[in-house]
């Protein structure tokens, strides 16, 4: 298979101007005899699903949630980019694309990420005509902040709950097109499969989560906006509902899985606090602007914070990188902080925490100026803890955060199979091997707003508008297979629970492929997911039955399709023999411990085809071209 | 391990929206305080699977109190006892150690229970498909500062636009209604100048809808302020009154 | 319907009337109460009945009284409906409930205090109103005016004061002043919110307000009858009227 990013031709600022002109229309008049199956309601496929809508498309929305408000595009809490340029401090759609590129690792594709530059300045004009309340001055005019260590100040925001106000945006948007019965709304559906007719995408199975029916549906392009897969380590920031399952199933009818081993790891979460935990917290990384991370100097010291005299703690971070700090990038504080408590100076019960420290910002700017900036930070931190971080340091310690791997998509964000597209955070086209702090709301938007309104016209006025015959066999195969897969979940009546293989395979996962790997480290991992699998297969328990409401059954079949990815991110994290962004290899690391990047062997996407149950995954290359980026190495000392 | 709790817990059980229900005692053994609620209920429920019985069905995802999914009424208070969070950020470090807890759906004609826990509170995307946005197409160019809000105006609109839609509100009114929810999104759009165009039709219709899906009436007894997760006020209702009453007094819908 | 129609019958609509007929009921306490503190004057009722037979018998005053008969009835009739719906509102309830914890009781309470007022209304009304329209049980008395005429009103102070010697009377009456109390506790500045009229710089006003409504006014209301009763049965013995 030759992967054809369809990446356009021509000058940098110039390939989606023209690609856009060049890309086919469909008559307005024609549109409504189109039917558009867009799974997954987060920024991504809300604003996707409505603008689609709007143009005049039949559209059909599936969210396994009961509304599509809850989408976990709600809980991004930091802003959104923008090269709006509106501080005058130098910042342009160019700096964007590079900084985009830089913070990747230069394992995105130029191309993809300029384009992501150009609109993230409609985006903003669309969420304000659209009454997204972001923060404002006094003035009246939006208010910028400076977010992740970027030199320039393009991060809007609204309060710590951007993302809930961008998607609820995004969602008022979709409901007004229900309203106008241009889009059909199911809510709590589950996507279990793609049906396919001669690799052609015609539509979906999916499971009416109330009924338990499994139902197919048809259409003539189907878009996967269902959200990254930080879940296959079981602990993470996400939601408990977040799944690879859609597209998963899609990778498994032919779509390739692109870089599955680039994970972003956030360094401020609330520690885990038991065997008990079921997701982690995450807080504002802007708590290190003001915070100080410090172990105790000594290995084992299990005296409280306050008894260490100053002589006592090490302020690691500070004393490694002297010119960041603790403001260096999320992977170098994450890999910083698991460092620190592998050498056994980690704190409290766990000892799998390391302090962020605000006695000093306390004692120089007052309680009070700290309150108004975090007060919201520290109230969740302690109602979480049960400690005051006012007069106790916090604990933190890094999670995961974000998946830059997904659906290998073109250009046009298509993926292998025609007529089958993903967006936002399920595909992996814009991050690289690291994404930048308020870009994961810009990317998802920007797919959903302006991207795949263009270019899925291309693909629809050359396939026309020719009815889907819903009677073909492929559709009643698709539904057999997957009220077979069912039946078989719930006849193993088995010993373990799902949530039980799903915690064993997050602890491989982490200790294996998190903030650190190593050769021997994965391949002792792919063995322990083979083999944990095939355990599943034999004797997971799962109760109720598939005609209702049965979430047990549900989390079963995300738990299977997740120790079936685990597998593939082991194997690529195999293959890459360098180490770049969120993808740390402790055999490729310079004198300093940063990351090595290797360029000449792998400045490619890792695209793997799937091959069938238990064989391995062939991988495809996409060599990445960089015309106007210069590659160099990080450094934050 | 020492510290830790052993709770009755009382559960709604109700097999699906047809059948009856009722409540069900279970034993919550050797709980962590640091442990969510959801946390001791998921542990309540791996016992349940193992032993081949029906774990309890419940509404959750982002577990950091923001997506509004979680929905219980702990001992008579929708999201337990404590003020400003949800379900899903209440501690076991709230209840003692022999407590009995009480635990059940959201009650109301507009919320028809599910299953167990579960709500169908489909009835708010309907209320919001009633009016609650602005009606612009995607790609609008008018510069996102071509129109300065003042700060003050958008902190209101703000404070409105921090509903989650969980519907705690109506859970906690003695009159199942939904004035607080509607009153949020009418009054984030009316006090941005972008939703001025279409404020009247969009009270008069998001209340429309409201009273069509069963919901009560306001008596204002401020119940939904305080179990509020987004403590959500009620000069909001007072303006969504004052919408409402300037748009039947001048639209022009006869 | 017709927008009007439509608007009185919706949800807010039907606060709003609720709002405007309770403020009216309390303008007419203000009212009434000022007449009522005249029965404690010790001048032979000449002003009370004056003020009684100006009130009986003003056409503009009538015309007022049965408007507010009517206003009574409809703030009761709206009431009634409201709770029927909202009843509705909720077919199935909590097991365990816990209103305590978030509202006020006078606020979960306002159709049960209201059943109170309109007995106890309904009561007052037989013992005076209907006594002095049609009762003719209560005799006259004669006064001599300012300027020499001799006028005969109908004697409603003595009723009262007779009526008032009654303990149980003087009982029934001042636990409807407590509900009435405890009605206006919720009622008063709930009319304002239903009116739209919530803002940090009038609240603290209408709080002002409220408290003369829900305390002040009850408390005068329920003076007048303890007032009485231990005036008459502390000086029955001695002195005579």
């Amino acid at each position: 298979m030759k992967l054809d990013s369809k990446i356009p031709e021509g000058p940098i600022g110039e390939k989606w101007t023209k690609h856009k002109f060049k890309l086919k229309l469909v008559n307005p008049a024609n549109r409504r005899k189109y039917d558009i199956i867009v799974v997954g309601t987060g920024l991504a496929g809300s604003s996707a699903a409505a603008s689609l809508g709007e143009m005049g498309y039949n559209v059909k929305v599936f969210c396994f949630q009961d509304s599509p408000r809850r989408a976990h595009s709600i809980a991004a809490q930091g802003g959104i980019n923008s090269a709006k340029n509106y501080r005058n401090d130098g910042d342009s759609v160019y700096r964007l694309f590079y900084d985009t590129v830089k913070g990747g690792d230069y394992r995105a594709r130029e191309g993809n990420v300029h384009r992501l530059a150009e609109v993230s300045v409609n985006i903003i004009d669309q969420c304000v005509a659209q009454g997204v309340p972001f923060a404002r001055e006094y003035g009246g005019l939006l208010d910028n902040r400076s977010f992740g260590g970027a030199q320039v100040s393009r991060t809007f925001y609204a309060r710590g709950q951007t993302g809930q106000q961008l998607l609820l945006g995004a969602y008022s948007a979709l409901e007004r097109q229900v309203n106008e019965g241009t889009v059909k709304q199911y809510t709590r559906h589950e996507m279990l499969d793609v049906v396919t007719v001669d690799g052609v995408t015609r539509g979906v199975v999916v499971r009416d989560l109330v009924t338990g029916e499994i139902e197919s549906h048809s259409a003539h392009a189907v878009l996967l906006c269902t959200g990254g897969y930080g879940n296959v380590f079981y602990l993470s920031t996400n939601a408990q509902g977040c799944n690879v399952t859609a597209a998963w199933r899609a990778h498994k009818k032919g779509a390739l899985f692109a870089n599955p081993c680039f994970t972003q790891i956030h360094p401020t979460c609330i520690p885990v606090s038991g065997d008990h935990q079921s997701k982690l917290t995450l807080m504002s990384e802007s708590l290190r602007n003001d915070g100080r991370v410090w172990v105790p100097a000594k290995p084992g010291d299990k005296r409280l914070a306050f008894d260490i005299p100053e002589s006592e703690r090490d302020y690691f971070l500070e004393r490694k990188y002297p010119s960041f700090g603790n403001l260096v990038p999320r992977d170098v504080a994450s890999r910083n902080a698991k460092e620190m408590c592998d050498l056994g100076k980690g704190v409290g019960a766990s000892g799998l925490a390391v302090y962020l420290d605000f006695a000093d910002s306390i004692k120089r700017l007052g309680e009070d100026a700290v309150r108004a900036k975090y007060g919201n930070l520290f109230d969740m931190y302690a109602q979480i803890t049960g400690e005051n971080p006012y007069k106790t340091p916090m604990r933190i310690y890094p999670a995961v955060h974000y998946t830059m791997g997904g659906l290998w998509v073109d250009y046009n964000l298509s993926t292998t199979i025609k007529g089958l597209y993903s967006l936002g955070e399920a595909n992996f086209s814009d991050h690289g091997a690291n994404r930048l702090g308020a870009s994961a709301l810009m990317q998802g938007l920007a797919d959903g707003y302006f991207v795949i309104p263009a270019t899925l016209s291309d693909y629809l006025a050359e396939i026309g508008p020719k009815a889907i015959d819903k009677t073909h066999p492929a559709f009643a195969q698709a539904v057999k297979d997957v009220q077979e897969r069912t039946a078989r979940l719930l006849a193993i009546n088995g010993k373990k629970t799902a949530n039980e293989y799903h915690k064993e395979l997050g602890k491989i996962m982490w200790e294996y492929c998190g903030m650190a790997r190593n050769k021997e480290g994965l391949q002792k991992a792919q063995k322990l997911i083979q083999e944990l699998r095939a355990d599943f297969w034999k004797n997971v328990k799962v109760s109720g039955e598939a005609g209702e409401l049965n979430p047990n059954l549900e989390r079963a079949g995300r738990v299977a399709d997740f120790l079936e990815l685990g597998e593939l991110m082991v194997v690529d994290a195999l293959e890459r023999n360098e180490s770049c962004g969120g993808h740390f290899r402790e055999e490729y690391q310079t004198d300093e411990n940063e990351a090595q990047r290797d360029d000449d062997n792998y400045a490619y996407v890792a695209a793997w085809e799937y091959k069938g149950d238990n064989k391995p995954e062939e991988l495809h290359k996409e060599d990445l071209v960089f015309e106007n980026v210069k590659l160099t190495q990080r450094s934050y000392k | 391990m020492a510290g830790n709790m052993n709770i009755t817990l009382k559960v709604w059980r109700q097999k699906n929206a047809h059948t009856k229900g009722k409540l069900v005692s279970y034993d919550a053994k050797d709980v962590s305080p640091d442990m969510s609620f959801l946390e001791m209920i998921d542990e309540v429920n791996e016992v349940l699977i193992k032993k081949g019985d029906e774990p309890i069905a419940f509404d959750h995802d982002c577990r950091e109190g923001i997506c509004g999914m979680c929905s219980m009424v702990i001992d008579g208070r929708p999201h337990g006892p404590k003020e400003g969070i949800t379900t899903c950020q209440l501690h076991m470090r709230s209840f003692k150690d022999g407590d009995t807890i009480t635990i059940e759906p959201w009650r109301a004609k507009g919320f028809p229970v599910v299953k167990d826990l579960v709500v169908d509170r489909s009835a708010f995307d309907r209320i919001i498909q009633a009016g609650g946005y602005i009606s612009v197409n995607t790609g609008v160019t008018i510069d996102a500062n071509a129109i300065a809000i003042s700060k003050q105006d958008s902190d209101k609109a703000f404070d409105a636009a921090t509903c989650i839609g969980c519907g705690a509100c109506v859970a906690a009114c003695k009159n199942a209604s939904a004035m607080l929810f509607l009153s949020a999104k009418v009054s984030q759009l009316s006090l941005l100048p972008q939703g001025h165009p279409e404020r009247m039709s969009r009270v008069e219709n998001m209340l429309q809808q409201m009273e069509d899906e069963g919901f009560g009436n306001c008596s204002n007894t401020g119940a939904c302020s305080v179990e509020c997760p987004k403590e959500i006020g009620q000069e909001h209702i007072a303006r969504l009154n004052r919408e409402f009453i300037a748009a039947k007094a001048s639209s022009e819908n006869v | 319907m017709n927008w009007f129609t439509s608007a009185v019958s919706s949800s807010v609509g039907k606060k709003i009337m609720m709002a405007l007929t309770g403020l009216f009921l309390c303008s007419f306490l203000v009212v009434h109460l000022i007449g009522n503190l005249q029965l404690l004057n010790l001048d032979l009722g000449i002003s009370f009945n004056t003020y009684a037979q100006f009130m009986s018998h003003n056409p503009v005053i009538q015309t007022i009284s049965k408007g507010n008969f009517a206003i009574i009835l409809a703030h009761a009739l709206i009431a009634l409906f409201l709770t029927r719906q909202n009843a509705k509102a909720r077919p199935i309830g909590y097991q365990v409930k816990k209103g305590s914890a978030n509202s006020t009781w006078s606020s979960r309470n306002m159709g049960l205090l209201g059943t109170i007022l309109l007995v106890f209304i309904a009561v007052h009304l037989y013992h005076f109103w209907w006594a002095v329209h049609y009762g003719g049980s209560i005799p006259t008395r004669e006064y001599l005016t300012d300027n020499g005429d001799i006028v005969a009103y109908t004697d409603l102070y003595q009723a009262v004061w007779f009526a008032f010697s009654n303990p149980f009377i003087v009982a029934f009456y001042v636990l409807s002043m407590i509900a009435m109390g405890y009605h206006l506790y919720h009622g008063f500045a709930s009319a304002f919110q239903s009116l739209g009229l919530n803002h940090i710089k009038y609240n603290f006003f209408i709080k002002v307000l409220g408290f003369l409504f829900y305390f002040v006014i009850p408390a005068l209301y329920a003076y007048i009858p303890l007032k009485i009763y231990f005036l008459t049965c502390c000086s029955s013995s001695s002195c005579s009227h």
